[in-house]
């Protein structure tokens, strides 16, 4: 059958629930946390590109590309959080990791 | 039409299956291996559409630079593996359940959406115009009408690599330094002391 | 003569303001000078209004100073009305307020707070002066308020003393009551009249004398409804029977203030507000029977009382409340001229008891017990002398008007001669009158009674002071004694505390400085000879020429003219007079110590006397505990619960509540926070979709 917007759509969902179920289920592994949060991030490029292409607006592309250079400064700065983390604390779970509580 | 169909349901099985196989790995260095080749495979999706030039930079950014980082901070630092699927197996089948609502209804809005929305009537993709590249489209569109956000964009990034340093670089006490200043400011009043030895003594300080 | 009585009344007011605002940069002296100088000339010029009125033909005028109140048919100014009750109320005030800011000079010589008191003393006296002066019922009320203030300001004035607050408090709050009933006698009066102006007031009472109002289901008469109320007011202000409780506690003020205000002036500003609404009361025979009981029962009340208090303060100020109560049973029975008469004579001798028991008290390092006295009239003589005056002035020896001679006696034989008189002529109709009569003459004899113990026990006898602590514990086990019937000792307080200063029961009593004595004097001229110099003109031959109309005699009021009774009723005042001089005589002379006896046996009669028919202790119960009970009431539950628990202190628990559990969300967990985030889509979704769909 023709692949149309909808099977795109369809594969960038099933991406970003990917990526946060991975959140709620890695509690020990902060790592694969901010992975988890690459693959939303690609889930959402996967969207904006679709949907440039089948709206015929190159916008979409624009953003895209903005997100892209977010998530990688977003990475940089988390796997810096994460070292320093773990220079603190020895490992690298997150689950008693509660000090921000309110 | 055939072709294009494979192609696009090759590539998009395996970037679900690596997708979950990234969350679920039990070695972090397979994690991101497996994110690797999601990313691969989402470029090819983008190829698919017409957006070559965004697939390219999905390849050099992500795969060049964020995963690549990912792989250092994971071989740097010192974990322990097994402790680390702990906790798996007790949040799965809520997680799952929520997760699999959640799919199921981004799916339904994405459905009407592509049917009754504003891309409905549009079974043509259209990257581009035949004559001109993905490439030329978005650089024309780039540096004009987005060329604040573009700067901005540069911004953003300085700003993060400097937090990275900020937060990361330490100082260790041991390790030498070259210090210029003090190399050029050298003098032989301070540099050199002028001893006088008996022949068969050694300095012996 | 308008500009006169202008700077008469306002002469105080301004020295009040000066001493207060300024006392502290300008000096004690120069307050003292300027308010008594100011007072002085006050007095002054009062006489020289009275002398006018008196002698001089002047006439009755009313001059307005200012608009007050102009709404609708409430028209109020400030006015000064000059008539024969107020000349004669103005020279009362102006000069025992002049004389006793002259005593204060020495009577406060060692206070700090001099320029406050003086200040204190000349804003009653404005006060008062607006009050007598008033054209009508607002400034009156002004008046009235005014003194009650100035009253609880000096009775507290020695505010460090928690019995002198809750002295002055309990003066206010008891004149609040009776406050209640003038308030409500004057709207009645608006409500029936349409005007608070007295001169507009008078005339139209006539024709309204029969009218009725009703009220609560009730027909009442109108005009017994409105003095009725009225005195309510008078019953407050000059402690009357009910509402008499505050007087004797207002003895915590420093003497000069017993005397000014709780003996002379204040006080008697009730019975000037019946004479002044005489054309009123004579319309009203209900209210007239009323104050005629009350007058009788509080005469009789606070003699018995008096017998038996041992502070020497006390004493005269149950005195006063008696004398009061004769001032009212003559108004009632429709003597008006011979309340005022006996107001006047009173004012001297009380005043000059007061002033003479303050220099007693100066003498004897402030002790006020008099069962630590005796044998002063060595020591004092000058006030020895002037207390003998104002005693026989005040139980009323003289030569009665029988077997042909000619009345002779001091002031006070005249004016009570004359009250008892009045209730004897209105004694033929009325069985009201007739018992306020034989009240008159029994009181009689009690008050000569309680004078003259005060005067034996004070000056003559042995000397109770002086002695080492064999006699002190002596003194305080014959209080114990009586402090075991007692349930509130009220001057106790006051003789202990004096301990302290009592120790200076070694120094010797001494007269007091000439500064005291002289108004002393001049106060025992007047005990002396006003009775029988100014007979002629209050309440004799001379009688309507003198007060012009101020007072209202009804048509069937002729208790004034001057019928002739039985010798028996002439003479019973006097030999009830000599009987009780004969009983203080021999308990306190001869016997020396029977009354000591006696009282330390106890037996009912001496207790509920002493305890002063445990009205106090009535009212605690009753009326004190109902009030704290509703404030309580209001405070905790209506205050603090409903508005404070519903308002501030319940929103902001109700927010650190919600505040608390909604802090409970931020778990610290970032997984939490995803969870969330995640529900949080897919709710959304699902609203999107069911919106969608519809």
């Amino acid at each position: 059958m023709t692949i149309g917007l909808v099977h795109y759509l369809a594969v960038a969902a099933i991406l970003f629930t990917i990526g946060v179920f991975g959140i709620f289920v890695n509690r020990k592994n902060i790592i694969v946390i901010l992975m988890s949060i690459e693959l939303i991030l690609l889930a959402v490029n996967i969207n904006l590109v679709a949907f440039s292409v089948y709206l015929h607006n190159v916008v979409g592309q624009i953003f895209a590309m903005f997100v892209l250079t977010v998530a990688a400064a977003e990475a940089a700065v988390g796997l810096a959080i994460l070292v320093t983390f773990f220079r603190n604390r020895g490992d690298i779970s997150v689950d008693d990791a509660s000090m921000m509580r309110g | 039409m055939a072709l294009q169909a494979i192609a696009f349901y090759v590539l998009a099985i395996v970037t679900v299956a690596a997708g979950f196989a990234v969350v679920s790995a039990r070695n972090p260095v397979h994690s991101v291996l497996f994110l690797i080749l999601t990313f691969f495979s989402a470029a090819g999706l983008f190829v698919l559409l017409g957006a070559e030039f965004l697939a390219m930079l999905l390849v050099v950014v992500y795969v060049g630079a964020v995963a690549v980082l990912f792989l250092f901070v994971v071989m740097m630092l010192d974990v322990d593996f097994a402790a680390l699927r702990q906790g798996f197996a007790r949040y799965l089948p809520l997680g799952g359940l929520v997760a699999a609502i959640l799919s199921i209804e981004m799916i339904a809005v994405a459905s009407a959406v592509a049917t009754q929305g504003a891309a409905r009537g549009n079974a043509e993709p259209r990257a581009a115009a035949a004559d001109v590249t993905n490439t030329e489209v978005i650089g024309r569109v780039l540096y004009t009408d987005y060329v604040y956000f573009f700067q901005a964009a540069g911004l953003v990034l300085l700003v993060a690599m400097i937090g990275a340093i900020v937060l990361t670089l330490r100082h260790k006490p041991n390790t030498r330094r070259q210090v210029v200043a003090d190399q050029v400011l050298r003098n032989p009043k301070t540099g050199m002391r002028i001893v006088q030895i008996k022949p068969g003594e050694g300095i012996g300080e | 003569m308008e500009t006169l009585v202008t700077v008469l009344v306002f002469a105080p007011i301004v020295g009040a303001a000066i001493a207060g605002l300024f006392g502290r940069r300008i000096g004690d002296v120069p307050s003292m000078a300027v308010t008594t100088g100011l007072l002085l000339l006050s007095c002054a010029l009062s006489w020289t209004v009275f002398v006018q009125w008196t002698w001089g033909g002047l006439e009755p005028f009313t001059h307005t100073l200012m608009r007050f109140i102009h709404v609708g048919d409430f028209q109020s100014n400030w006015a000064i009305r000059i008539d024969g009750l107020s000349a004669v109320m103005l020279i009362v005030v102006t000069t025992v307020s002049a004389l006793v800011h002259l005593y204060s000079w020495g009577y406060m010589a060692d206070d700090p707070s001099k320029p406050r008191f003086f200040a204190y003393l000349s804003l009653f006296t404005f006060a008062m002066l607006a009050l007598v002066t008033a054209a009508d019922f607002m400034q009156l009320f002004l008046g009235w308020e005014g003194v009650g203030l100035a009253s609880y300001l000096l009775i507290g004035f020695w505010f460090h003393k928690d019995t002198a607050n809750a002295a002055a408090i309990k003066a206010f709050v008891v004149n609040r009551v009776g406050d209640f009933g003038f308030v409500l006698g004057v709207m009645t009066v608006f409500w029936a009249f349409g005007t608070i102006q007295f001169a507009e007031i008078f005339p139209l009472v006539a024709a309204n004398a029969d009218r009725t109002w009703e009220f609560a289901g009730q027909n009442w008469r109108l005009m017994d409804l409105a003095c009725a109320l009225l005195f309510v007011g008078a019953m407050g202000k000059s402690a009357q029977f009910f509402l008499h409780t505050w007087l004797p506690d207002a003895m915590e003020g420093p003497t000069p203030v017993s005397a000014l205000i709780h003996a002379a002036t204040m006080v008697t500003a009730g019975v000037y507000m019946v004479c002044l609404l005489s054309p009123m009361f004579e319309y009203a025979p209900v209210a007239k029977n009323i104050v005629t009981l009350i007058g009788a029962v509080t005469a009789l009340f606070a003699a018995t009382v008096g017998l038996t208090q041992n502070d020497i303060k006390r004493v005269i100020a149950y005195s006063t409340c008696s004398q009061l109560g004769y001032m009212f049973f003559a108004a009632g029975v429709g003597a008006y001229q011979a309340a005022m008469f006996h107001l006047f004579t009173h004012a001297f001798f009380k005043a000059l008891l007061f002033l003479g028991a303050g220099s007693v008290i100066h003498g004897m390092h402030h002790e006020q017990d008099m069962r630590r006295y005796g044998a002063l009239a060595k020591a004092l003589p000058v006030t020895y002398a002037v207390m003998m005056i104002g005693t026989i002035a005040i139980t009323g020896l003289g030569v009665p008007p029988v077997f042909g001679l000619e009345p002779l006696g001091f002031a006070g034989f005249y004016s009570k001669e004359s009250i008892i008189h009045a209730a004897f002529s209105a004694g033929a109709e009325n069985g009201i009158a007739y018992f306020a009569f034989v009240i008159g003459v029994l009181v009689a004899g009690l008050t000569s009674f309680y004078s003259w113990r005060l005067a034996f026990f004070t000056f003559n006898g042995h000397a109770r002071w002086g002695h080492d602590d064999h006699a002190h514990g002596e003194a305080h086990h014959a209080d114990d004694h009586a402090s075991a019937a007692q349930l509130e000792t009220h001057d106790e307080p006051v003789a202990h505390a004096d301990d302290a200063h009592g120790h200076g029961q070694d120094h010797k009593p001494h007269e007091s400085p000439w500064i005291m004595l002289v108004p002393l004097l001049v106060l025992s001229v007047g005990a002396i000879f006003a009775g029988g110099f100014f007979e002629g003109s209050f309440i004799g031959h001379h009688q309507e020429e003198f007060w012009r109309g101020a007072i209202f005699n009804g048509p069937d009021n002729h208790v004034m003219e001057h019928h002739e009774a039985p010798v028996w009723a002439v003479l019973a005042p006097l030999v009830a007079a000599i009987i009780g001089l004969g009983v203080a005589a021999y308990m306190y002379l001869w016997k020396e110590g029977l009354g000591a006896r006696l009282a330390a046996r106890g037996g009912p009669l001496y207790t509920f006397f002493y305890n002063k028919w445990f009205f106090d202790e009535l009212y605690q119960a009753t009326f004190v505990r109902l009030a704290k009970l509703l404030g309580d009431l209001f405070w905790k539950g209506g205050d603090q619960k409903i508005i404070d628990g519903l308002g501030p202190d319940g929103v902001s628990a109700v927010s650190y509540e919600v505040g608390r559990r909604a802090g409970k969300l931020q778990s610290g967990y970032v997984y939490h926070y995803a969870f969330v985030m995640l529900l949080g889509v897919a709710g959304i979704l699902s609203y999107a979709l069911w919106a969608w769909g519809r």
